[in-house]
């Protein structure tokens, strides 16, 4: 079950903790991956330690041009084929609303929100083509449950759980289906930097008593891109612990 | 030049499934051949690739009919 043999990924975020975790998942399962993000370095890294059947096309998500670039030099890299597209990348400018700045609003709006639907316009044509597709936004718990100093950030995941719902019906009659997942709080670099309080804090509210995986949610998207997901679409699948049940 | 109107024929049929009779010039993607408008899109991609050309989006939006695609290819093939 859960087979990739033959399947072209594009992973966004792919240096970061979940996208990096995601990337080597669905390079397991068998499928060609290009992994995307802003630090060549750290992509070049992970590239050299998939082996096989592993590209780098560095691009910025705030950059309409860079996108449309990172759209096409990724189908060229993986024989002229994307079949399954992982919107990771995200950023986050947190502060309270009575200070946030119009900028750090815009700012993450633009990377989370308008750079994840232009990149996924600009793959949707060879995937209707192609009459095969998976679209995989990664959201946030935060997007549904909204968390003080990230209306920024919560209005961003938010809106990709709109907008992966209006795209899933634009297209699933071309056999393409369009999901989230919504991490809750997972052990990454972003979240070492909370301190033990806030560490603590957090896990009061989570039944599981722990931070998750990037591996679990890594395991969540092969289920998503797989062929055994083909009647899953616009849904969002949250893995968190249990910190919310939507 | 005919050979185009045949080539857009035969893609709208084979695109639509329906009958080569019913894809007459005057015919309206939507209204008479049953296409939805995400139909509409996949059957610029396909001229697009059959004849070589790009049919930019506000162009594509003017071709409603199978008149209407035949003639922005003839347009584009001449200049």
């Amino acid at each position: 079950m859960f087979d990739l043999t033959g399947k072209a990924a594009l992973v966004t975020g792919a240096s970061g903790g979940i996208g990096g975790a995601i990337a080597r998942a669905l390079h397991k399962q068998g499928a060609i991956v290009t992994l995307s993000g802003t630090r060549a370095e750290a992509l070049e890294e992970l590239k050299t330690s998939l082996g096989e059947r592993a590209h780098v096309v560095a691009a910025r998500m705030d950059d309409p041009a860079d996108i449309d670039r990172l759209a096409k030099e990724a189908e060229a890299a993986m024989g002229g084929r994307l079949d399954i597209l992982v919107n990771n990348a995200g950023i986050t400018r947190d502060n309270i609303s009575m200070r946030m700045k119009d900028e750090e609003w815009e700012k993450v709006l633009q990377v989370n929100l308008t750079g994840t639907f232009r990149l996924t316009r600009a793959a949707m044509r060879g995937m209707m083509k192609r009459r095969f597709g998976r679209v995989i936004n990664i959201t946030s718990i935060v997007g549904v449950t909204g968390n003080p100093g990230q209306a920024n950030y919560a209005a961003a995941k938010a809106g990709l759980i709109g907008m992966s719902k209006s795209l899933a019906q634009e297209l699933a009659s071309r056999g393409i289906t369009v999901n989230c997942l919504a991490p809750g709080f997972i052990a990454t670099p972003m979240t070492d930097v909370l301190t033990d309080d806030q560490k603590k804090a957090i896990l009061g509210r989570v039944p599981a008593d722990r931070l998750g995986t990037p591996d679990e949610i890594a395991a969540g998207v092969v289920y998503l891109a797989s062929d055994e997901a083909a009647y899953v679409t616009g849904q969002t699948l949250h893995i968190n612990g249990g910190m919310a049940m939507i | 030049m005919s050979d185009i109107a045949e080539r857009v024929k035969k893609i709208v049929v084979e695109h639509l499934g329906v009958e080569a009779a019913q894809v007459k010039e005057e015919a309206k993607f939507i209204d008479d051949l049953g296409a939805d408008s995400l139909d509409t899109v996949e059957l610029v991609m396909a001229f697009e690739e059959e004849f070589g050309i790009e049919i930019p989006d506000d162009a594509a939006e003017k071709i409603q009919t199978v008149g209407d695609a035949i003639g922005f290819i003839k347009g584009t093939a001449k200049s």
